[in-house]
């Protein structure tokens, strides 16, 4: 496996950060780094053009409204096209907050309509009620996993995303909001791109999730060497627990 | 309301401070908290009875040791200050201040998210607005929420003179159209780091939008920077800090310039972001009229606000605390530590209690990363205990040098017996009022531990 290496193109990670979300993809290097594994990261800001076939993960974080309305245009206008390629080839998508409200067609904040990227079919509209903030654990399932497991992160949105009818959620809320505060689901998963409200260093808190992506990032057949995962499952623990489960 | 009843409303408020403190839940705010019930308007009331008005401070980092820095520059004065000491920083904790103190002027920080409700109940002299950081988003929302609350209170006539930062360029920006504020800053590139700290906002310009683009990065997005598209650049400060020298975690040493004068100062407080809370204090004072040289030397007797740098004895071991609540304030901490040769020996405590924000993302936004080769032995303590120790670990600490015990006391024991040398102690705002409890009880030494 030496001689693989996970190539992340991490989308305007100048403005789409809000939530130490640069706390995944240390998480992603060092694990890749203690596996043996290369890791090559590329920032990709406003203006930027991406080749499709240079990257196996995409990672979107979370930013201020500002920050978001423009990147959200960005990404229609400049990166769209290339995005829709990589995923065709099989390319993963972490998108966690403010970026999963962005891979749908819209996000509704008020008066404003922020265009989406279009590669789930969700809807955003940022409701009048309060933000939805707070631990939350849900339950995933997902392909190549001998059963359901658990994601425990912490959410803080005033946007509600509904998924088209044949979408499929990330998972199902045990404990917190999930998309929109009543339906009991939570984020968004076609194939590998994944669409989560869970935000910033979702990976450190779930890195069994972490190890998922890379397999599947890479269209790996076997799954990824064990490491001396004390202190992660520790901290997942912790998760899980301030979550109330 | 009649002064009848004002009085019969302080008795009451009074009251339930004294039966707060019987029951041993300190009493801070809650007669304040009281007092407002009864009477909606008693903090304009009351601070109107200050012969020489009130001050305000405010910032995301800072706030309490810049108020101690301005007290032991006015009480150098001999004035005697109505002053929220321990840090109530909302509406109910500066009630309660007013109405247990006495003096001649109201000395307040006032927590961000409050600044423009207190600021037009108390009609200040001068406002301070010293900086703006990403900081617990679960409780304040994003910085551009808070920066949009201040833009309103800097545009109300209530605010009185403003003294602001000429280096944070969101904090800047709001005296646009004051030409009578008076600016702060550091002009000295020796301090400057090589590039923007990750944890940084504020990137764009707050006139056109276009990236600002930076000369010189001191702390977060704070530094000397301009817009090349509009041509907004930060203004020149009045007051100033040149020659800085930061002595470990002990002590900072700089020329402060005001105007055409300077005085060398040398602050018992260590790192930059305490030359910043010095320039604040400077500033604020200057504005009421007080001299160089007063200034400079109340700079030089103040002491460590509570948790903040303090020192103590525990066990025959020195330990300093080292308040870390969000990722600006921790970068300056750690850069801190890490100008203190040697390895460290450090006990990190990460709770999430509300008044620490229940968000703990925002340990991956500091950089632990400075601390990797300066750490011997380190102890994981609070509710998020694990949480802290991965990130360590992943900031590449090597995993059997950190320890996990979220129990507090037991891991007070686990840090002072196993180690050497000064503990470093970096607790979040619950944490540290916890440690310092515990210190006490096992017979901490420093006077400031009371």
């Amino acid at each position: 496996m030496a001689d693989r290496t996970l190539r992340v193109c991490a989308l305007y990670p100048d403005l789409m950060n809000i939530y130490a979300d640069r706390g995944n993809l240390l998480l992603l290097e060092r694990r890749c780094g203690w596996r043996g594994i290369g890791f090559q990261v590329t920032a990709a800001a406003l203006g930027d053009v991406i080749d499709p076939d240079a990257h196996d993960l995409f990672y979107l974080g979370g930013g201020q409204d500002r920050d978001q309305v423009l990147c959200a245009q960005d990404l229609v206008d400049v990166k769209r096209e290339a995005l829709h390629a990589a995923v065709d080839r099989g390319a993963a998508v972490l998108a966690v907050c403010g970026g999963y409200q962005l891979l749908g067609h819209s996000y509704e904040l008020g008066e404003q309509s922020i265009p989406g990227v279009g590669l789930v079919d969700l809807r955003t509209v940022r409701a009048e009620g309060p933000r939805l903030i707070g631990n939350i654990a849900i339950e995933v399932d997902l392909p190549g996993l001998d059963g359901p497991r658990v994601l425990a992160g912490f959410e803080n949105h005033g946007g509600r995303t509904t998924l088209g009818t044949d979408e499929r959620p990330l998972g199902r809320v045990l404990r917190g909001h999930g998309n929109d505060g009543h339906s009991g689901l939570e984020g968004v998963q076609r194939g590998h791109v994944i669409g989560t409200y869970m935000h910033g260093p979702l990976l450190p808190k779930n890195v069994w999730f972490a190890d998922w992506l890379v397999q599947a990032a890479l269209a790996l057949d076997v799954p990824l060497a064990p490491l001396d995962d004390e202190l992660e499952r520790a901290a997942h623990a912790s998760a899980r627990h301030a979550a109330g489960l | 309301m009649s002064p009848l009843r004002t009085s019969v409303a302080a008795g009451a408020a009074r009251a339930a401070g004294g039966l707060s403190r019987l029951s041993g839940r300190g009493g801070t705010s809650l007669p304040g908290k009281v007092l407002l019930q009864i009477d909606p308007h008693a903090i304009g009331r009351l601070s109107a009875r200050l012969p020489q008005g009130s001050v305000v401070i405010s910032a995301t980092n800072g706030k309490t040791t810049t108020a101690a820095m301005v007290a032991a520059i006015l009480e150098r004065t001999g004035e005697r200050l109505v002053h929220n000491r321990a840090g109530a920083n909302m509406a109910g904790g500066i009630a309660a201040t007013l109405l247990e103190g006495e003096g001649d002027r109201g000395l307040f920080e006032v927590d961000e998210f409050w600044l423009d409700g207190l600021v037009a109940a108390l009609h200040p002299r001068a406002t301070l607005l010293a900086n703006l950081f990403r900081d617990q988003l679960d409780r304040y929302g994003e910085l551009e929420t808070i920066a949009e609350r201040w833009v309103g209170v800097a545009g109300s006539p209530d605010a009185g003179r403003l003294v602001l930062n000429a280096d944070d360029p969101v904090v800047a920006d709001l005296g646009r159209d004051h030409p009578d504020a008076i600016f702060f800053g550091v002009e000295d590139d020796g301090v400057a780091l090589v590039s923007m700290q990750h944890a940084s906002d504020a990137k764009h310009c707050r006139r056109c939008g276009a990236p600002y683009v930076y000369d010189a990065h001191y702390m977060g997005h704070l530094g000397r920077y301009h817009c090349d598209s509009c041509g907004a650049r930060r203004p020149d400060p009045l007051v100033r800090a040149r020659d800085v020298r930061l002595h470990g975690v002990t002590a900072a040493s700089f020329t402060l310039e005001i105007g055409r004068e300077r005085a060398p100062v040398r602050l018992p407080l260590p790192g930059l972001y305490n030359v910043y809370n010095a320039l604040g204090a400077a500033a604020l004072t200057h504005a009421l009229g007080i001299g160089l040289a007063d200034i400079a030397a109340g700079l030089e007797h103040v002491r460590a606000a509570f948790g903040r740098a303090e020192s103590t004895r525990v066990d025959g071991r020195d330990v300093s605390i080292m308040l870390v609540k969000n990722p600006a304030g921790a970068n300056e901490v750690l850069r801190t530590l890490a100008l203190e040769p040697g390895e460290h020996d450090l006990l990190a405590i990460l709770n999430d209690a509300i008044a620490d924000g229940r968000d703990v993302s925002w340990i991956w936004d500091a950089d632990f990363e400075v601390l990797a080769g300066h750490l011997r032995r380190v102890t994981c303590s609070g509710s998020r205990a694990a949480e802290m120790a991965l990130r360590l670990k992943y900031a590449g600490i090597p995993q059997e040098r950190i320890h996990v015990e979220v129990d507090l006391p037991a891991a007070i024991d686990g840090a002072v017996g196993d180690g050497r040398g000064r503990l470093f102690a970096l607790p979040t705002y619950t944490a540290m009022l916890a440690l310092r409890e515990e210190l006490v009880a096992r017979g901490a030494v420093e006077s400031s531990f009371g």
